[in-house]
């Protein structure tokens, strides 16, 4: 149980991180304003919450100019991956032990 | 820590995948109502054709012309609404890139079929028409499936097999268009609309 416990991540309990991190895994990279129409977040909201799996390197950031235009996308770390899929098979093993 | 919460989390977990990589908005109906128009378009195409004789050669291509654009004029405007007011409905977002990817790999199969049976046309060629316009909307619908329905891609091997038909047996090709976008749409259809309503 103590082991199964120790693979969730305290980052992930957060539903909005956990929101990001999920629809992450499923794309290559993903820009800001989808991530906001996905989740349906406001900007300030959205921006904290990616910063934090910044700053512990779940994922990486990629900014670059479409044309004079800001983009900014952002995508999974390999190690944001394992994390979260330990974070997600811990789930499922919870669940079914009840 | 309670289960509860926890199978809450791995709801969320499903819903943004799916949501964020597959097209949900795409309507059953909508495949019903593709057959029903292609069907009403090969029966006017058939009696057309039966009757060429009372009928300039000229007018009976114009008539078929006429026809194949109604059907995918409607087709279209069915699909579009019916997606739309899916969308609506189930308050998923309808433009998004998940959407766009879905149709750019929709498009390239079909654009390119479009054009290579233009050339067909173009050269008074009509034998290959009925089974590359099966064929390319088959693998049309194989590449879109993987941003949509994973089923679409069964129905795009279908129409695809359909294709081969045709092509193989050029005397029953009508009926293999009106098999394949008549039938075969309304039987899917029916099957996603069941499933997924």
């Amino acid at each position: 149980m103590k082991e199964i416990l120790n693979n969730l991540s305290k980052l992930l309990e957060n539903r909005v991180r956990l929101g990001i991190m999920s629809a992450l895994m499923v794309n290559e990279s993903i820009d800001f304003n989808s991530l906001k129409e996905l989740l349906d977040v406001t900007d300030g909201n959205l921006a904290s919450h990616l910063k934090v799996l910044e700053e512990h390197l779940f994922i990486e950031v990629k900014k670059q100019f479409i044309g004079r235009k800001p983009h900014t996308s952002y995508s999974t770390t390999d190690y944001g991956k394992k994390v979260f899929n330990q974070h997600l098979g811990a789930l499922e093993q919870l669940i079914k032990r009840n | 820590m309670n289960t509860n919460s926890h199978s809450e989390d791995l709801k969320t977990i499903r819903k943004i995948m799916e949501e964020s990589s597959r097209f949900l908005s795409l309507s059953g109906l909508s495949g019903v109502f593709a057959g029903i128009f292609a069907l009403a378009g090969f029966i006017i195409a058939f009696i057309s054709i039966r009757n060429a004789d009372l009928f300039e050669a000229v007018n009976l291509d114009f008539i078929l012309l006429v026809d194949a654009l109604a059907v995918l004029v409607l087709t279209l405007a069915a699909g579009v609404y019916l997606s739309y007011r899916k969308a609506v409905r189930t308050g998923i977002r309808i433009w998004t890139g998940t959407t766009r990817r879905m149709l750019l790999n929709l498009l390239i199969p079909l654009i390119s079929g479009s054009v290579f049976i233009l050339f067909f046309y173009l050269n008074n060629d009509y034998h290959y028409i009925i089974p590359a316009m099966l064929l390319f909307y088959g693998l049309a619908l194989v590449s879109a499936g993987k941003f949509t329905f994973g089923e679409i891609q069964y129905l795009g091997m279908l129409e695809t097999l359909t294709g081969f038909f045709a092509a193989i047996f050029p005397d029953y090709s009508l009926f293999a268009w009106a098999f394949g976008f008549g039938l075969l749409h309304i039987l899917y259809g029916v099957i996603m609309h069941k499933k997924y309503r």
